[in-house]
């Protein structure tokens, strides 16, 4: 039995009256791939926020590698260090160039001297396929490289779990594939994936559990080909009908 | 020698604005570069420029620190930690700058001595304290719309890359809030200039004091403050003429 990476007991959370989770249980295997879907609004963007703790749930617990999360700063800062995050609006630092954006991490938060990051960012850039770019500033590249390089800036911390938080929607559709193609080739070599999107595509090739949140609670999961073949719940059945229409 | 020159010629570009030939309303003789003792009332009165200058240099950089220090409370999520900021601009720029200095030159050394401490607070150190402290207040808020101006993603993938708040601070989000912070702090530069004239109230010898003394003993104060109102302009055209560098610099660094 692989021991679990992450752990979600009976999480609930409230934007002031608005609830925008309720009663979350989720369990990730070292090695596993989620796919999280479901409607705008559905609550799925809050689920992996709040596993590297962007937001501080209410009630119930999290776990990631075994250390709790509370309001503790140094659980938090552990627990961040040991969790990649890629954002759908790719957040990479514009005054920095590519390099610099891969080794703030390393030097900063590791203590890494600066060959050894250098090394480290140059070794990642080439895992995403870019790695004559090193020494552009990100508002040069496309989309999809400049989302190559922010995953290429959470691998160089060499995390235990990454978690994608929509990471195509805000690209050009002819962009979409290169990005997927990092993720895929990640998957393959055994990283612990969350990943929240809405393309089906990648997740029936990469997804060891499929989940389908709608209204902040997780109304279905399960094995991807029973998930796509035979979807239990009216809910899923409805969205998944209009997102594989065309 | 060549300052003199100068000030000749500026001289006689007022000759001609004040139309001095026609009327016995101006006695320009009082500050005629071109007569002995005109020219030794002009050096007079250019002497206090030093003094103007480093107040104002002091006080404004007593200010940028102050300021980055009441405005970083004033970003954090906890109401109360937000307050310490609120309550310092609000209170501080309600205050009127003269009863402030009044307070801080006469009053502050009272509280001093009833400590048992002898800190003597002389004409600069009080006008310094009075413009730094009034001037935070400005700053603190030119701080924290540059900061809050930054992207809220840029803080979060810092911190998703283990950075600490303060070295997400210093790495990721001065560098680019600097680029909005610094023309306008520059700009809040000139309103310092302008209000260290407050501090010849309190006797220290500056640009406005100097043209003060020598209204008293030569009665024209007409041509001695025309003076005075172009020593400003002087001062605040080549600091707003920096200004405008610096904030092209930033604009062409922006457009990369």
């Amino acid at each position: 039995m692989p021991n679990i990476a992450i752990e979600m007991t009976g999480v609930n959370k409230w934007f002031g009256s608005f609830q925008v989770l309720r009663n979350i249980n989720l369990k990730v295997h070292s090695g596993e791939k989620v796919v999280i879907c479901g409607p705008s609004g559905s609550g799925k963007s809050t689920v992996v926020r709040c596993i590297n703790r962007l937001e501080q749930h209410q009630q119930g617990m999290i776990r990631v590698d075994g250390t709790e999360l509370t309001g503790d700063r140094r659980s938090v800062a552990a627990i961040r260090s040991e969790v990649g995050m890629v954002f759908q609006q790719f957040n990479l630092f514009p005054h920095l160039n590519v390099l610099e954006n891969l080794m703030l991490g390393p030097m900063k938060a590791r203590g890494l001297p600066r060959r050894d990051a250098e090394a480290r960012a140059r070794h990642y850039l080439d895992r995403v396929r870019i790695p004559d770019q090193a020494l552009k500033k990100p508002a040069q590249l496309s989309g999809g490289q400049q989302q190559r390089v922010a995953i290429a800036r959470s691998l160089c911390m060499e995390p235990k779990v990454m978690l994608f938080d929509e990471p195509t929607s805000a690209l050009d559709p002819e962009m979409i594939s290169e990005v997927l193609d990092v993720m895929v080739a990640l998957a393959q070599d055994g990283m612990t994936m969350v990943v929240v999107t809405h393309e089906m595509g990648f997740a029936r090739r990469v997804a060891d559990k499929m989940i389908f949140m709608d209204e902040g609670e997780i109304v279905e999961e399960g094995h991807p080909e029973a998930f796509f073949a035979s979807p239990r719940s009216e809910r899923c059945r409805k969205f998944l009908g209009r997102i594989l229409k065309h | 020698m060549s300052r003199r020159w100068i000030t000749s010629a500026l001289f006689a570009a007022l000759l001609l604005l004040g139309g001095c030939a026609s009327s016995s309303t101006w006695g320009w003789y009082v500050i005629n570069p071109m007569t002995e003792a005109g020219w030794i009332n002009v050096r007079f009165l250019i002497s206090g420029m030093g003094a103007t200058i480093l107040l104002s240099v002091v006080a404004a950089s007593i200010s940028i620190v102050l300021g980055l220090l009441v405005a970083l409370p004033g970003l954090s999520e906890r109401w109360g930690v937000r307050m310490i900021n609120r309550v310092y601009v609000e209170f501080v720029r309600s205050i009127p700058l003269l009863p402030m200095l009044f307070w801080v030159f006469y009053g502050l050394p009272i509280i001093f001595r009833s400590m048992g401490l002898n800190v003597p607070i002389d004409p600069f150190w009080g006008a310094v304290i009075t413009l730094a402290i009034s001037d935070s207040a400005f700053t603190a808020e030119i701080y924290r719309a540059g900061i809050q101006s930054i992207a809220r993603g840029q803080r979060e993938a810092a911190q998703t890359i283990g950075l600490t708040y303060m070295q997400t601070m210093r790495f990721v989000i001065m560098p680019q809030a600097i680029r909005r912070i610094l023309p306008p702090l520059a700009n809040q530069f000139i309103y310092i200039v302008k209000m260290s004239a407050f501090a010849s109230v309190i006797g220290m010898q500056e640009l406005t004091r100097r043209a003060n003394e020598l209204v008293v003993t030569e009665y024209r104060p007409l041509e001695i403050y025309t003076l005075l109102i172009l020593e400003y302009l002087v001062l605040v055209l080549i600091i707003s003429q920096a200004v405008r560098w610096l904030e092209r610099r930033m604009g062409s660094d922006e457009r990369q």
